[in-house]
């Protein structure tokens, strides 16, 4: 499959009476982007706001970050079985929005969402304080159940992404960057000399805030599969979680997987990266063992020689992560692992809820439970109503001046376990 | 800022008194004088520190008058109350890296010092101190003199300044076991792929996460005589009385509850609610026995199954939460069920 990908840098975000993007500045129409948002009649009302990297604003309680992106050829649109029909996705070509991002705010759903400061410590971890921002407030009918709630929030952001990202389909990008893989039989006579290696990705599925979508479908009911490394930068995976913020994976992640950007660099040159394996994060045992099973099951069929593994949560995920690890480093292939750390305020708890020998090449994200304090910040974007409830925070958060005693958790992508950001630990 | 008072303890080889013949020399302070591979950590140390007395010990008078020896030790560095102490570095000496361990270990303890060292991973005294000291990691001769200091004299000035220390990575100490984040030059993707090209090259790579020894804990034998036994509830998945009002946070808990269910017969939706972050709360905010199985237990006592369920429970988030606290906190409930002669625990989690 090969997809050309067209970057359009967008330098501001300015409010307009009409929708365009010139010059890379996009101007928005609110009453546009509202009418899109409010599609749904769940959703009763929706307010807009620009937050821009190094201003005095904090986003919170944060749902999802999207990157707009609009699909010029090829099959399928963008966000498949989701906001599109369902149609593969991963080839043609592509134009993203690059330098911003769309925020879904608004009151919480549980314990679980997110924060994102623009400036101070808290910008130094949150990969998203680097992005302009087009943040949303959704705020849902009353009376309304929390599993509609949290899908109505997560469809109105996606809506507003494809309509930002269809306004730059006639533009000329500043910059295309061409991906492309081979088919097995293809790749094995291109690089007869090169590792055979897929990078396979645990996918959050445990419940409320705790969900992906593949093509649309909950990725608790799907069994491991392949995919081109391509399609998810057609938003083939959607995120439906955040939960703690700090490590799980928001859309704008899923769009931009930094384990496929960065094997795609060696793809043809050190090794020959043969496909995308998705697996899921189920809570009851048979469902790790089944998928489990059939990634190194998987891995073994492709002939692969080595694989990248990402987590994404911890604890009850810490065990689907060792047995994936366990189990295809038992079929004979080197295996990375990436995750991110537990180790207690201090540092000194065990760092995972399980471990393996065979696990001996881990990449980490950094200790979620390091604490920070966060100044008080200007302007709030979204609520502070929650700020004590939220994972990562206590009764003691909100301090006498405005600054916020929390841990690394509470900040949205901090401790990425996809390699997103350069934070570890030692 | 002033120069920061340092003592510095090495031993005879080191002093250019003598080998193993001399390693019975005792401990002997010297004020004012700098020896050895003193000179090179003081050109290290540059305006930022200077060696006040230097301590030279034979290594077998050390470790056979061992509490003599640290006494006598002790007494001159506290006469000399120095800002940071330093010892060795040892290398893979084997008794001197113990020596500058035992030592640093005892002044950071006794006289509240801060104290380093420095030796090759593999000395003994590595492993037996580097939970207690920081160490820093050397080659395993005095070859490595030059690279050593560089890495001790900056991390020296740095304790004795009570500044913050930053990973082991960045500051050159053995790994003690305290997991500090920093900033990577690289991001983790891209480390990932790195660390796969090596290890498919079967060159060698360097974990950031070596993993750890397991505690796991055996179950105690079964209990024999449930029909008259005295069933209490304990469990990670939040559960709390509606309202949470003892503000069990919703991840890293730092503390658990203790809730009276004396004439509960069922957690209903109005009475009960976990307060975990870690997952869908609904089918448990709808029905709180899903997790902590109130209603089940009251049928069983009924029914005679059990003896009695005892009327406190105790509950805490388990997400995010450290070993550390959970273990603290079982340690404490554990006594109280005790204590109230509980002959059983179900403990549930989510």
């Amino acid at each position: 499959m090969r997809l050309e990908m067209g970057h359009i840098y967008i330098k501001d975000i300015q409010f307009a009476a009409e929708s365009k993007i010139e010059d890379g500045i996009l101007y928005v129409s609110e009453e546009a982007v509202k009418a899109v948002a409010l599609e749904d009649e769940k959703i009763k009302s929706v307010s807009f706001d620009i937050a821009k990297p190094g201003e005095s604003v904090r986003i919170t309680p944060v749902k999802d970050v999207i990157e707009p992106r609009v699909k010029v050829e090829g099959r399928g649109g963008i966000f498949p079985g989701v906001i599109a029909k369902v149609d593969t996705v991963g080839e043609g070509k592509t134009y993203a929005l690059k330098g911003m991002a769309v925020v879904t705010a608004g009151k919480i759903v549980g314990f679980q969402e997110g924060i994102i400061d623009m400036t101070g410590p808290g910008a130094d971890y949150t990969p998203f304080s680097k992005t302009l921002n087009l943040v949303m407030v959704c705020e849902p009918v009353d009376g309304i159940k929390q599993h509609d709630y949290e899908k109505a929030v997560r469809f109105a952001g996606f809506r507003v992404a494809v309509y930002l990202g269809e306004l730059a389909r006639e533009l000329t990008p500043d910059e295309t960057k061409v991906y492309e893989t081979c088919t097995i039989k293809e790749g094995m006579e291109k690089y007869p000399n090169l590792p055979r290696v897929a990078y396979v990705q645990m996918l959050q599925s445990q419940g409320l805030l705790h969900d992906t979508y593949v093509y649309g479908v909950d990725a608790k009911k799907i069994v491991p599969t392949i995919m081109s490394p391509t399609e998810v930068m057609d938003g083939a995976i959607v995120s439906g979680n955040c939960v703690s913020a700090c490590d799980k994976n928001p859309t704008y992640v899923h769009l931009n997987n930094p384990v496929v950007h960065d094997m795609f660099e060696q793809h043809g040159k050190t090794f020959n990266f043969v496909c995308h394996i998705i697996t899921n994060e189920n809570v009851y045992l048979a469902d790790k063992q089944r998928s489990s099973d059939w990634t190194a099951k998987l891995c073994k069929m492709l002939d692969l020689d080595g694989v990248i593994v990402s987590q994404e949560g911890f604890g009850n995920p810490d065990t689907d992560l060792i047995m994936n690890c366990k189990k295809i480093e038992a079929e004979g292939v080197k295996t990375v692992i990436i995750t991110d750390e537990y180790a207690g305020r201090d540092g000194k708890s065990q760092s995972l809820a399980d471990s393996d020998p065979a696990a001996d090449a881990v990449v980490t994200g950094g200790n979620a439970n390091q604490v920070v304090i966060l100044p008080k910040l200007d302007k709030v974007i979204g609520t502070l109503d929650y700020v004590t409830k939220i994972a990562g925070a206590s009764e003691e958060t909100l301090r006498e001046d405005g600054s916020l005693e929390v841990e690394l958790q509470v900040l949205t992508g901090a401790t990425n376990e996809t390699g997103f950001n350069k934070l570890s630990a030692r | 800022m002033a120069k920061l008072k340092v003592v510095h303890y090495i031993n005879q080889f080191f002093a250019q008194i003598g080998g193993e013949e001399k390693a019975d020399y005792p401990a002997e302070l010297r004020v004012g004088e700098i020896v050895g591979p003193g000179q090179a950590l003081t050109q290290q140390f540059g305006e930022d520190a200077e060696i006040v007395a230097t301590i030279v010990c034979g290594d077998s008078y050390f470790n056979e008058n061992l509490e003599k020896a640290k006494a006598d030790i002790l007494a001159m560095v506290k006469e000399q109350a120095p800002d940071v102490f330093v010892a060795g570095p040892a290398f893979n000496a084997g008794r001197y890296g113990v020596a500058c361990g035992t030592i640093a270990a005892a002044v950071q303890e006794e006289l509240g010092i801060p104290a380093v060292t420095g030796m090759y991973v593999e000395n003994p005294g590595a492993d037996m101190f580097k939970t207690q000291v920081y160490i820093v990691s050397t080659k395993n001769s005095a070859a490595g003199m030059r690279d050593a200091v560089k890495k001790l004299a900056p991390l020296a000035v740095k304790i004795g300044r009570g500044e913050a220390i930053g990973a082991s990575s960045e500051e050159g100490y053995i790994p003690n076991g305290v997991r500090v984040n920093f900033f990577e030059k690289e991001r983790g993707s891209l480390r990932a792929v790195k660390m796969l090209i090596k290890k498919l090259n079967d060159k060698p790579f360097e974990t950031e996460f070596p993993m750890p020894d397991f505690d796991r804990v055996d179950p105690n034998p079964a209990v024999k005589d449930m029909a008259h036994a005295k069933v209490a509830l304990v469990t990670s998945g939040g559960i709390v009385p509606k309202g949470n009002p003892d503000h069990i946070e919703s991840s890293s808990a730092s503390h658990y509850g203790e809730y009276d269910i004396a004439g509960v017969m069922d957690l209903t939706e109005e009475t009960y609610e976990t307060a975990h972050g870690g997952y869908d709360p609904v089918y448990a905010n709808e029905d709180s026995d899903r997790v902590l199985p109130v209603d089940v237990l009251r049928d069983m006592e009924k029914e005679g199954k059990i003896g009695e369920l005892h009327h406190l429970f105790y509950t805490t988030t388990g997400n995010g939460t450290a070993v550390a606290s959970s273990k603290a906190f079982a340690a404490e409930f554990s006594q109280k069920l005790k204590n109230d002669g509980v002959d059983a625990v179900i403990l549930t989690s989510t």
